[in-house]
């Protein structure tokens, strides 16, 4: 992959994501059962199969050619908004609405560009949910996975270190969920007996940018 | 899992097409996006209810469409909120001109989709007023908390603000009364054992055969405290003090009590409870005006009941009275 980033490398990371999701469905559910209401694996599951089925009606050499990465973002937002229901379609389509606005019409992204529109995305879903870091949600591996990109960019690191930091941090800030009391969603409800689990969205996000670090290191000449 | 389904996948689906099937003269099912309208909507010059959340709690809130209570359901997988693009459809069909109230549950997934859908209805042109309900007093309401859930205050709430919405009153003043309801409702309730989501095949928690959950949500969500089962008179003290305690209600009140089964409880035994429940407030001072009795917030397959009071007063109590036709609750027409 090269140091920018087009709509088919979005579409190749999205697919990554998808099946990611699939492949731990269960173990997401089984830690949203253990303290929130059992259907995070299955949501953010039937979610990205429809990213997928939209994908391929589309196809992605037609991604490629013509869409920008900002339009394919925000349709990939509607879906999600559309399809996954629960607290997490809000969130992650907010993630990726927000991310297409800044992305705007551009047909690639810099790393710095990518840095920015995944910043922008981030602070969606800070909106939307109202969590802080430290709260046990998504925004626990999210945020640093946020600083420790723009970090790493503004060094000049090459996009495969950017997004391997990213996503050791977003690994960390996942795992840091585990001790953590939960004051957002339902896992909130359960108050001291939420600490010893790790947060499902966390979990998933770390999945989001974890797929998006692997795809650049495979395909990295 | 032994359910009486076909396909995980299709229960929701097949469950509407037989609600639509069984009650064709009170409501519609739309599918694709998926909701449920009164048979005459939309209804010109009344401010029309939309209500929703995830499927498995019927009669709610499918079941409430119809004359004096809904005039609209948007139902989402099970125990998972349905989508702004359900709601905002819903919406479009059954705007009258005089507006539209969401009423919603105090649940991450189902505030933030009904936020983006009031975000959407307005951008349409369509008045919005949302009314959150959070009567569940188990959740300590507090800044390191989502807040108190949703439960029983929902149905009481549906239902007054359909009788009001019927009398031609302003949006305003029926989310004004929904406010109201809320705010002078307070619930509880009990598990004596899990539920089955039929995605998950397995239960939600694992309860012992001589364990029961105090405070649980209706969607399994844990509760107060785990205790050894005991007999109907102590369960139902341990639900009723801390509802009674939290408002509070005193002696003199009037109220409506609901005693809400949760899927499995047969109406024997909540018929139990409600003797208990009656005998426990008349030693308070404490009037029943009215009642309801019976599963009509559920949650799926899950034994257990919950206990809501709503504090009433002349006007909540008329517009309780008024004529209601639904699939679930139907009187005086």
């Amino acid at each position: 992959m090269s140091e920018t980033i087009d709509a088919a490398g979005v579409a190749a990371w999205l697919r990554a994501f998808a099946q990611a999701v699939a492949e731990r469905r269960d173990e997401l559910t089984a830690l949203d059962a253990a303290i929130g209401d059992a259907d995070h694996g299955i949501n953010m599951d039937r979610g990205l199969q429809a990213v997928i089925a939209k994908l391929d009606a589309a196809g992605d050499a037609d991604a490629a050619g013509g869409e920008t990465v900002g339009a394919l973002l925000k349709s990939v937002g509607m879906t999600l908004v559309s399809t996954v229901g629960g607290a997490a379609g809000p969130l992650y389509g907010t993630f990726f609405l927000r991310a297409a606005a800044d992305a705007g019409d551009a047909a690639t992204l810099t790393p710095a560009q990518w840095s920015t529109a995944f910043t922008a995305g981030v602070a969606g879903v800070q909106d939307r949910g109202k969590a802080e870091p430290g709260d046990k949600t998504m925004v626990d591996a999210l945020v640093p996975a946020a600083a420790a990109l723009a970090a790493a960019v503004a060094e000049g690191a090459p996009a495969a270190e950017a997004l391997g930091r990213a996503a050791a941090a977003a690994r960390q800030g996942m795992t840091a969920t585990i001790p953590l009391v939960a004051r957002k969603g339902r896992a909130s409800y359960l108050g001291e007996r939420s600490a010893g689990t790790q947060d499902p969205g966390a979990s998933s996000s770390w999945l989001l940018v974890e797929t998006a670090a692997a795809l650049v290191v495979e395909t990295e000449p | 899992m032994k359910k009486l389904i076909n396909r995980p996948d299709d229960v929701v689906r097949e469950g509407l097409a037989g609600l639509a099937a069984a009650h064709a003269g009170m409501l519609r099912v739309h599918t694709d996006p998926d909701y449920v309208v009164r048979a005459d909507a939309p209804v010109l010059g009344k401010v029309a209810i939309v209500s929703g959340g995830g499927s498995g709690h019927e009669p709610m809130h499918g079941g409430f469409v119809g004359r004096g209570m809904l005039d609209a359901a948007c139902p989402g997988q099970v125990f998972t909120s349905p989508t702004p693009d359900q709601m905002l459809a819903a919406a479009q069909a059954v705007d009258g001109g005089a507006g539209l109230l969401f009423i919603v549950k105090n649940y991450t997934g189902d505030v933030m989709n009904f936020e983006m859908a009031a975000e959407l209805a307005a951008e349409a042109g369509i008045a919005v007023a949302s009314v959150v309900i959070d009567d569940d007093v188990a959740v300590r309401d507090s800044l390191h908390t989502a807040g108190r859930r949703g439960v029983g205050a929902t149905v009481l709430a549906e239902k007054i603000c359909g009788a009001a919405s019927e009398q031609g009153r302003p949006l305003a003043e029926v989310a004004e009364l929904c406010r109201r309801v809320n705010a002078a409702t307070r619930s509880m309730g009990v598990a004596l054992s899990s539920c089955t989501v039929p995605m998950v095949g397995k239960p939600t928690f694992e309860l012992g055969p001589d364990e029961l959950e105090l405070g649980v949500g209706i969607h399994g969500e844990p509760g107060r405290e785990r205790r050894p089962v005991a007999p109907a008179a102590t369960v139902v003290e341990a639900l009723a003090g801390p509802v009674l305690d939290d408002l509070p209600f005193v002696a003199g009140d009037r109220v409506l009590a609901f005693v809400d089964g949760l899927g499995a409880t047969p109406l024997l035994e909540l018929y139990v409870v409600y003797h208990e429940l009656d005998r426990l407030l008349a030693g308070r001072g404490i009037t029943i005006a009215r009642n309801l009795v019976g599963p009509y917030m559920t949650a799926l397959d899950m034994a257990g009941c919950s206990i809501s009071l709503l504090r009433l007063d002349d006007e909540l109590t008329t517009l309780w009275d008024a004529p209601v036709v639904t699939p679930g609750l139907r009187w005086g027409a």
